[in-house]
């Protein structure tokens, strides 16, 4: 892989803006943020405010329109797309697994793109699935159809982690999941994050999950960040919009 | 005779139909799959393109089937035969596999997509390994429709010369007979019914994938749907290989006859066909070329010789008004054909297939009718029935009546020719024009009326033949000059109901009369 130790920064945003033709604000605007390597940073935020379009300037899925991310020292747009999207795995809301492709497949894809030998992909399956805690004489030859909403989101995490990336992108990777599996997960990605010690960019609009989760907290609105600060700040923070959300912790 | 008698007895030839019609589908499914499948992905990448190229492909299939044929005859890669045909129904099939693959690939899930792409793989390997196989399912099911749309209109392939279930079909709609519209038809149906459960089969097969059907009943089907691959692939291999020995045969064959698509047009160039043959030179037959394929094909070069009507060519050909002089009309034909086509008009066959004027034999023998203006003054009581072509033409029915000063009870009907005889048979009507050596003639007791006035142009019966192959084949010339004025026009109504009226085949009818003639 091509890890650089000796920045610090794994991901940095400089200035970058991005808007869409048509629409009157930019998505995106004057945006600075670094990310840490081995930090999990949450941006945290209602819908709308930017947060998943920060993390897909990240693997290139949208270029910035303004101003430079860096990953690894650099630009976004110097990478080769391809070689940028292997080296950091992506996890999204429904998990977006290959319908037609059975769970050890779906784990397998980025591997095998790479031209991994199969004993040694088989193998990764395996490790993977134990990982995330599926067992794989079980759920390998299964289809995606034939899993529960939990069941699925594991595999998308054990397809992300497949191919060993250095940085993870996570999309509100548990929002759609029932209160007790989302909890389940959560303590086995602390635990993951802590083992595999990945550097982590996770999207969320679940203040709890931000606190619980996050090394780091952005938190995010009309496309800036209004506020930096660990979980322990966040929770002293006199910043309103802050207040607000941890307000909402209060009243559960 | 039955259905099942004539399957029975002509089983042979149904099946090697059957493989042609199957044959056509089958090149015309591949080609069009490999067009139109990129074609569509393509069009999923160049959005604005959609509009326009699938305008496109939905005006080709409004083109009727007949008139599209027609239009690929004279083109370089079209001629008269399978090829034409094969081109149409990829025209046809291209809209319904071209929407289907749009939707298909566009159907697929924005996630999967996003994670595709976010996985690092490639856009062909996106397209190879998700969007293709998810689409899978929606494009096969545009493959199916094409297919069953393709098999019925194979059926009119027949009218090119491209063989097909449709021989049958044309062959029972001229010689109005049922049994044999329905041997065509049925296996047809049987045909697309087929297709339609196969692919749904494949259908269901790759929906499995994700769906997982049980275990015992995919591998029924699955036996079931080789089963039937297993069966049109012999039928599709036992008409390539009777393809193949026609293509050697033609390749020897001197000469190529042909006819058009009516009883008449086939005993003719049959007549000539086994005349060459007694001299022993190889004669391809192709017969039963629809509309005015037989003179396209001719002046193409595909054909070398067909039987045809001086008057036909007069007007239909050459467009000149009608003109009633037998004499002058076969000189002019004679003259112009040689000069604009580069083709020799053989000597009159001896009778004249005209418009004949027919009443009820019983009528005309109570009201002692010889001629058409002994009928004038009947008429005012009468009702008419004429073919749409009649009523229609140059030389036809307006002229007619102004001639004679003709007046019916009511507005003529107009109505499919062969109708009109059973029309005029069952008392419906009281009067029709028909061709003057119709077996049905003498059948059912009608009665041809003279043309007193000299109204209707002659339609001498002659054989056009390319200068190249008369030129080649010294024996084409011979067969020419001996078969001239050979058949009288009372000959070759019996010959017609022959074939129309007993549905007798036409090489033993034509055998038969060459014996009786000792030629």
């Amino acid at each position: 892989m091509n890890q650089q130790p000796d920045i610090a920064e794994v991901v940095s945003f400089r200035r970058v803006s991005y808007a869409v033709p048509g629409l009157a604000a930019p998505v995106i605007s004057a945006l600075d943020l670094d990310v840490r390597r081995g930090e999990t940073l949450v941006l945290l935020g209602e819908s709308g405010c930017g947060k998943t379009t920060t993390l897909r300037l990240v693997n290139r899925l949208l270029v910035p329109t303004g101003g430079t991310v860096l990953v690894e020292g650099r630009a976004t747009t110097d990478w080769d797309e391809i070689e940028l999207r292997r080296r950091t795995g992506y996890v999204i809301q429904d998990a977006g697994l290959f319908p037609h492709f059975t769970v050890a497949r779906n784990v397998a894809l980025v591997p095998t793109l790479a031209g991994w030998a199969e004993a040694r992909v088989g193998a990764r399956v395996d490790e993977l699935l134990a990982l995330v805690g599926l067992e794989p004489a079980r759920f390998a030859g299964r289809y995606p159809r034939e899993l529960s909403g939990g069941q699925r989101q594991r595999v998308g995490v054990a397809r992300a982690l497949a191919a060993d990336p250095p940085l993870l992108l996570m999309d509100e990777p548990f929002g759609a999941l029932d209160p007790l599996t989302r909890a389940a997960l959560q303590r086995e990605f602390l635990s993951l994050r802590d083992r595999l010690g990945k550097t982590c960019i996770f999207v969320t609009h679940d203040v709890r999950e931000a606190l619980l989760l996050g090394t780091r907290i952005a938190l995010m609105e009309a496309g800036r960040v209004r506020l930096l600060a660990t979980p322990e700040e966040f929770r002293q923070s006199d910043d309103e919009l802050a207040r607000a959300y941890l307000a909402t912790l209060q009243l559960d | 005779m039955h259905l099942y008698e004539f399957i029975t007895h002509n089983w042979r030839e149904l099946l090697a139909l059957a493989g042609e019609h199957l044959r056509l589908v089958a090149e015309a499914m591949v080609l069009a799959v490999l067009i139109a499948v990129p074609v569509g992905v393509l069009l999923t990448r160049r959005k604005r393109w959609q509009r326009p190229v699938l305008g496109l492909a939905s005006v080709l299939q409004t083109v009727p089937s007949l008139a599209l044929f027609g239009f690929l005859i004279p083109l370089p890669f079209g001629g008269i035969g399978a090829r034409s045909a094969v081109i149409a129904l990829v025209l046809y099939a291209l809209l319904p596999i071209l929407r289907n693959t749009v939707a298909g690939v566009e159907g697929v899930d924005k996630s999967v997509r996003e994670a595709a792409v976010a996985m690092g793989m490639t856009g062909r390997q996106i397209l190879a390994q998700v969007e293709l196989p998810l689409a899978a399912g929606v494009i096969l099911a545009g493959v199916r429709v094409a297919t069953v749309i393709s098999v019925g209109v194979a059926t009119i392939a027949a009218a090119i010369g491209a063989g097909g279930l449709g021989t049958y079909i044309f062959r029972g709609l001229r010689q109005n007979d049922n049994t044999l519209i329905l041997a065509g038809a049925l296996p047809a149906a049987l045909m697309a019914i087929a297709f339609d459960w196969l692919i749904g089969l494949a259908e269901a097969r790759i929906g499995a994938g994700t769906a997982r059907a049980s275990g015992r009943v995919l591998r029924r089907r699955v036996a079931l749907a080789g089963l039937a691959l297993v069966v049109v692939g012999a039928l599709v291999a036992f008409s390539a290989w009777r393809g193949w020995r026609a293509y050697v045969t033609g390749r020897r064959a001197p000469v190529v006859v042909a006819s058009k698509d009516f009883t008449e047009s086939v005993l003719l160039a049959e007549l000539l066909a086994q005349t060459l043959e007694a001299q022993g030179v190889p004669v391809a037959r192709r017969y039963e070329l629809g509309g005015n394929l037989a003179h396209d094909a001719l002046t193409a070069g595909e054909i070398d010789v067909y039987p045809e009507y001086t008057g036909t060519s007069f007007t239909a050909i050459l467009k000149h008004e009608p003109v009633t002089d037998a004499r002058a009309v076969y000189e002019q034909v004679r003259r112009e054909y040689a000069e604009r086509f580069n083709v020799e008009t053989g000597p009159p066959l001896g009778f004249r297939n005209d418009f004949a004027i027919l009443v009820r034999g019983a009528d005309a023998r109570r009201l002692n009718l010889r001629t058409i203006s002994d009928a004038v003054p009947s008429a005012r009581n009468w009702r008419a029935g004429f073919g749409q072509d009649f009523m229609s033409r140059a030389d036809g029915y307006q002229g007619f009546a102004r001639t004679y000063g003709l007046r019916f009870a009511a507005p003529p009907r107009e109505m499919d020719l062969s109708l009109t005889y059973r029309a005029l048979a069952e008392r419906q009507v009281d009067m029709i024009a028909g061709n003057s050596t119709d077996g049905l003639i003498s059948a059912l007791d009608l009665t041809q009326l003279e043309d007193d006035r000299r109204y209707f142009p002659p339609y001498e019966a002659v054989y056009l033949a390319r200068r190249d192959p008369l030129a080649r084949t010294p024996a084409l010339r011979a067969a020419l000059e001996r078969l001239g004025n050979t058949i009288s026009t009372e000959e070759m109504r019996r010959l017609n109901y022959e074939v129309d009226g007993r549905h007798r085949a036409a090489a033993d009818v034509v055998r038969e009369w060459r014996q009786g003639k000792g030629l």
